[in-house]
């Protein structure tokens, strides 16, 4: 199995669902708590598996403007796993989940430089690294209702642009949507084969407007334009 | 290898539901909770307002609940302290309520108009409005004067259903969808899942909004349109449709006043009103019998256009051959307005036509038969899929009302109203319009101690006859609503409270009560003056403020709390009981009838009362009649017991489901002891789902009308005629021209507005701010958008959202900024006619170029809501409240009059003018400036450094 998101960003509009959903299930989830500095104070901040990014593109009036969430992409190449100097980061062979064992991790910092995804936090509280565990928490415990068995973020997002499943099984809904929509990896180009996939915007089909219509309406009002209808 | 896991401890864990309250949505909510402590709140995959889904604010409910903000006990201002100093001592609920009770006996025994009540975000309004019609006082309202009353108003005085809360779009089967001025509001979840449905299905959405943050985000088309212009947008879009022949004949002839004949005699008593029989109703031409027949008759074929002559002689003329004249000028062709409205006549063009394409190429046939109000069977249902949604960015001007009207005017021509893929109705609409139910004016009773108003103190007036004024034309109210000033203000002016009673214009309150309403900072036009009026001493009256006493109600520390005279600490949604009334805001969608209730999840942890039960116990001390027994002995046990047993009529009370002896009753039906607890067992709401031939074109749809009756949402089953030509708009107008038969304004300033803003057909002026000022001076428009994260959550300052934004700027287009010489993070002058602020600027694309924006309510005065005085909400953050006024620019001779839609009374926020320079060199950080707020007795804490939330009751380990 190779578990992994799939986000769509033709729906996506950056509401931070996802972001919150997450961060409230891992509070209290497998490597919580999941610390905040100066939670009332200037610049508060905290450890967060899921952030949103806003950018623009294009420009005004024809500017776009695209919100793009982004966690760790479970990569088949995980360069956070390669350096890591106690085998704290690992990936597990059943599922493909990156994980990061929070009792052997040194919070060195390692695995965070070698993350071009900016998926990992250091936890400062408790001195170890912390990252999306695609709710390995939620997605196995058989005493949760079966079709809430998916990662917090997926099971809130309210546009439904997160999908959660197994990208070896070709006939999942989350391959199938990827042939469909053609899905891409981001910065594939680094080499670290990351899993989470992306779906581009839509382009909406021209809708015709080409003789529509009896135009000269106005000119026509000065005879006589009833029709007969029965009320 | 593998880690081993900490696992969930199921076996102390308990799953409760409820319903969200984090903003207006109000979604199902799955709790789950360990030993007492929130774990996890998630959306109730069976309701019907999310569907399992839930937002960023939902899910931060666990840092409202443990928010160092909340109010924890009773509060009186020190004796000898001065209002507004923070000085405040605790007193316990017993004392609080004596005093309270008290006072209120006094000023109901000898002029209840006294007590001014009015409410914020609440969603009890069905309570509160009984609460004050049984004190006997007009001075009720909620915030919707402020918020969403254009379109309120536009809807119930034009089609019977409206954008807010009375409708929602048809996402199942529209193919086209126009949002317009959505600040990314008003549905929080419902609208996110429909766009995601629209998109999926290959529907076409297009946003018109002059920024594009959020949903805009994602439209496939963005129309950056100049704030206030949407009114002439949409009147072109008309003109589109009309020049083309491009409208929904039969639509309009059977179901709207189009035909309908209007008499035509400028200058003369009686203009403008619709032609009657001795009946009363109205008439129309038929074409077959070529005679006058009742436009309430079926099986006619009336003439839609044409002018003719009633048997008196008068000439008439039909409301579209009226509406065709109007809309077909050359003043509305899209090449005429596309500068004023920063829009190309091409989109314009372009968007009547896809819509019309849709419409009529794209028609959705559904085989549903039914039976329509004049008992005539259907075999299948019609729908022309294009729905729309509107909000903020028509309801916040000054010409708002006809804004939306104009909307309602295009989705009238299309016939793409509650058929299948449009703007649907939600029950208990659609109502008569506008709905029968008036205001209290009887001044006989007003002015009556000891008497409940015979009336709500809200409704909809339909003559000036109607109004809420004295005999010399005089309000008597404490906002003005329902004066000549704004005569359709069906939620009140909330805005000019404070104004009003402070000036003592029209009269002096003696106790204002606010329930959960910031009125001191962000829920307030001109924040600072306003704050001033709250601290002014009555000269005559020694040590005296000029609004006597002031009682707050809220949950938390707010800016409004620190200026009380008596604070009445309130509870979270998670520890209340509480309901979702279809006799209030209802949370029914398209499809299903629908409630809901709260009930308490978490057990008290601190000396503080539930609103809800505390005005029923003040109804009780004060022995309204409704709440007492003959005997005079309280008639309810408490909150719970009067939701159960009270019934509005005979079978309808508060809480539709599980009604009758044995709660196997629905919509209607005797209280039932057990009903808590059915709604419990189902997950704390009740559905009510329509069956097919109800769903649709529920204005004529017999099966339904008869069902509403039934149940109380309608008074009887009859067509509800949609009015695209509003006769109660023009007796008000000719009330201003002095030629009605009735009451009529004697102030010039008044008779200009009605004769100028109460057209009966839709309008477009220039915002009344924009009138008095000059453009050249003030060349920006100033509005705000609703963060998604937090819209309507700002009442905690929670935790973890204000991570995601605790500083706003002010937005600028990148080109603008840059020819202006501004960049990204420079401190910026923004000045209005009624002041400056100074804040810091951030550039953007998706900005309209003479429009600037900034995220609504991130300011925070220091010290407030439980934040640390270096909080960035209250160095960095800002308000735009400050550069707005309550009241319009001076004009020499005319009284001060109030900054809102002439129509309604909504506040007009988003007419706001601006001109921007940089700060000089040193001049940083936000400004005004305002001092830091005294912690509150008990509230000794410090605040942590760090945070570190965790419900897990102790540590279980295992092999994932």
């Amino acid at each position: 199995m190779r578990l992994g998101l799939v986000i769509d960003i033709d729906v996506c509009v950056g509401c931070h669902a996802c972001v919150v959903s997450c961060k409230q299930w891992n509070a209290s989830g497998t490597t919580g708590p999941l610390t905040d500095y100066q939670p009332y104070g200037a610049e508060p901040s905290g450890v967060w598996f899921n952030r949103v990014r806003h950018y623009e593109v294009g420009e005004y009036p024809h500017n776009k403007t695209i919100n793009f969430p982004m966690s760790c992409m479970h990569c088949e190449d995980a360069a956070c796993v390669t350096v890591c100097p106690t085998g704290a980061s690992y990936k597990r062979a059943e599922d493909g989940i990156v994980l990061i064992d929070q009792d052997k991790c040194m919070g060195c910092n390692y695995c965070s430089w070698a993350c071009p995804y900016g998926a990992r936090e250091l936890d400062r509280e408790s001195g170890t690294m912390k990252k999306c565990t695609l709710c390995v928490d939620r997605i196995y415990d058989l005493e949760i209702p079966v079709e809430e068995r998916q990662p917090a973020c997926v099971l809130t997002c309210p546009s439904h642009a997160r999908m959660f499943g197994d990208f070896d099984d070709p006939d999942s809904a989350v391959s199938q949507v990827v042939r469909e929509r053609s899905g891409y990896p981001l910065m594939p180009e680094l080499g670290y084969n990351p899993t989470n996939m992306y779906l581009p915007p839509r382009k909406a089909k021209p809708i015709p407007i080409e003789g529509l219509g009896k135009p000269g309406f106005k000119e026509r009002l000065k005879g006589l334009v009833n029709r007969v209808v029965k009320r | 290898m593998n880690a081993v896991l900490k696992l969930e401890n199921h076996d102390k864990q308990e799953i409760k539901y409820s319903t969200c309250y984090m903003c207006a949505c109000r979604c199902g909510i799955k709790v789950t909770l360990e030993e007492g402590k929130v774990r996890f709140i998630q959306g109730n995959r069976n309701h019907p307002t999310n569907q399992g889904v839930l937002c960023a604010k939902g899910s931060a409910g666990i840092m409202k609940q443990y928010s160092p903000a909340k109010l924890r006990k009773p509060l009186i201002r020190k004796p000898g302290a001065e209002r507004g100093s923070g000085e405040f001592e605790e007193i316990e609920w017993e004392e609080a309520l004596n005093l309270l009770t008290e006072r209120l006996e006094e000023i109901r025994a000898t002029n209840p108009s006294k007590l001014g009540f009015f409410t914020g975000r609440d969603q009890m309004q069905a309570l509160t409005g009984l609460w004050a019609q049984q004190f006997g006082t007009p001075n009720w309202a909620a915030h919707g004067g402020f918020c969403s009353v254009n379109m309120a108003a536009a809807g119930l005085y034009s089609i019977g259903f409206s954008f807010w809360e009375f409708g929602a779009p048809d996402w199942d089967y529209a193919k086209y969808f126009i949002m317009w001025g959505v600040a990314e509001d008003h549905s929080s979840n419902p609208i996110k899942i429909g766009l995601e449905k629209l998109k999926r299905h290959g529907g076409k959405f297009v946003s018109v909004n002059p920024v594009r943050t959020g949903y805009s985000a994602i439209a496939d088309d963005w129309v950056p349109i100049r704030p206030g212009m949407d009114g002439l947008f949409a009147l072109s879009i008309v003109h589109v449709l009309l020049s083309r022949e491009l409208f929904d004949w039969e639509f309009l002839v059977r179901y709207t006043n189009a035909p309908w004949l209007v008499v035509n005699t400028p200058g003369q008593k009686g203009d403008g009103l619709f032609l009657r029989n001795d009946a009363g109703h109205p008439l129309v031409w038929d074409l077959e019998k070529q005679a006058l027949v009742s436009g309430a008759e079926v099986e006619t074929t009336p003439a839609m256009f044409g002018e003719f002559v009633a048997p008196d002689g008068r000439p008439v003329k039909t409301v579209m051959s009226q509406l065709a004249e109007r809309y077909l000028d050359e003043r509305y062709a899209p090449e005429n307005v596309a500068k004023e409205c920063g829009v190309p006549a091409e989109t314009i063009e372009r968007v009547a036509l896809e819509m019309a394409h849709v419409a009529f190429k794209e028609a959705v046939e559904l085989d549903i038969e039914w039976t329509d109000i004049y008992g005539r069977k259907h075999d299948k249902i019609v729908g022309r899929p294009v729905a729309m949604y509107a909000m903020r960015g028509i309801a916040a001007h000054s010409n708002g009302f006809h804004a939306c009207r104009a909307i309602h005017l295009i989705q009238m021509l299309l016939g793409a109203l509650d058929g299948p893929g449009n703007f649907r109705a939600r029950a208990p609409y659609p109502k008569p319009i506008p709905p029968h139910q008036l205001p209290e004016n009887n001044l006989d009773v007003i002015y009556a101690p000891n008497t409940p108003l015979s009336r709500p103190p809200l409704g909809f007036p339909t003559r000036p006859e109607d109004l809420v004024i004295d005999k010399a034309g005089n309000p008597l109210r404490i906002d003005k609503a329902y004066s000549w000033e704004s005569p359709f203000s069906s939620h009140g002016l909330m805005h000019m409270v404070i104004t009003n009673a402070t000036n003592h214009d029209p009269y002096a309150l003696d106790t204002l009560m606010l329930f959960m309403s910031n009125m001191a900072w962000n829920s307030t036009m001109n924040t600072k003056n306003i704050q001033d009026m709250l601290r002014e001493k009555d000269e005559e009256e020694y040590d005296q403020y000029k609004i006597p006493f002031l009682v707050v109600v809220d949950a938390f520390h707010s800016e409004m709390v620190n200026f009380a005279d008596l604070v009445l600490p309130d509870t979270t949604y998670l520890e209340r009981h509480d309901t979702i009334s279809l006799l209030d805001r209802p949370i029914s969608e398209p499809d299903t009838a629908a409630d809901a209730i709260r009930y308490p999840l978490i057990p008290l942890d601190r000396d503080v009362r539930p609103w809800q039960e505390v005005l029923v116990d003040l109804a009780s001390r004060l022995r309204f009649p409704a709440f007492t027994k003959p005997d005079g002995t309280r008639k309810f046990k408490g909150y719970t017991d009067f939701i159960v047993n009270y019934e509005r009529s005979p079978g309808v009370g508060f809480l539709a489901g599980w009604r009758g002896k044995d709660g196997d009753k629905s919509l209607k039906g005797e209280p039932n002891p057990k009903q808590w607890e059915a709604y419990i067992e189902n997950q704390s709401f009740f559905a009510y789902h329509w069956p097919d031939h109800m769903k649709y074109n529920r204005f004529a749809n017999k099966d339904y009308l008869e069902l509403a009756a039934d149940v109380g949402f309608i008074g009887k089953a009859e067509p509800i005629v949609m009015q695209l030509y509003s006769e109660p708009l023009q007796k008000f107008r000719l009330a201003g021209q002095g030629l009605y038969d009735g009451p009529q304004p004697n102030n010039p300033a008044d008779r200009e507005r009605l004769a100028k803003y109460f057209d009966p057909l839709p309008m477009w002026y220039e915002p009344l701010e924009s009138q008095r000022v000059d453009h050249a001076e003030y060349p920006f428009h100033a509005i705000t958008q609703r963060p998604m994260v937090m819209y309507h959550s700002w009442d905690s300052q929670n935790a973890w959202l204000r991570q995601i934004l605790a500083q706003n700027y002010m937005y600028m287009n990148a080109g603008q900024a840059a020819r202006m010489g501004l960049k990204d993070d420079d401190w910026i002058w923004v000045e209005s006619h009624n002041g400056k602020i100074r804040c810091q600027l951030k550039t953007m694309e998706g900005c309209e170029e003479n429009t600037v924006w900034t995220w609504n309510a991130i300011g925070k005065q220091k010290g407030a809501w439980g934040l640390k005085a270096d909080a960035s909400e209250a160095t960095k953050g800002f308000l735009l409240n400050h550069l707005i006024s309550e009241l319009l620019p001076e004009k020499h001779g005319e009284r001060r009059i109030t900054n809102s839609d002439p129509v309604t009374g909504q506040a007009a926020w988003f007419d706001l003018r601006v001109k921007i320079s940089k700060a000089a060199v040193g001049e940083t950080g936000c400004w005004p400036e305002f001092p830091e707020l005294k912690r509150l007795p008990g509230d000794d804490k410090p605040r942590p450094e760090v945070l570190r939330y965790s419900a897990r009751s102790d540590e279980k380990q295992g092999k994932s």
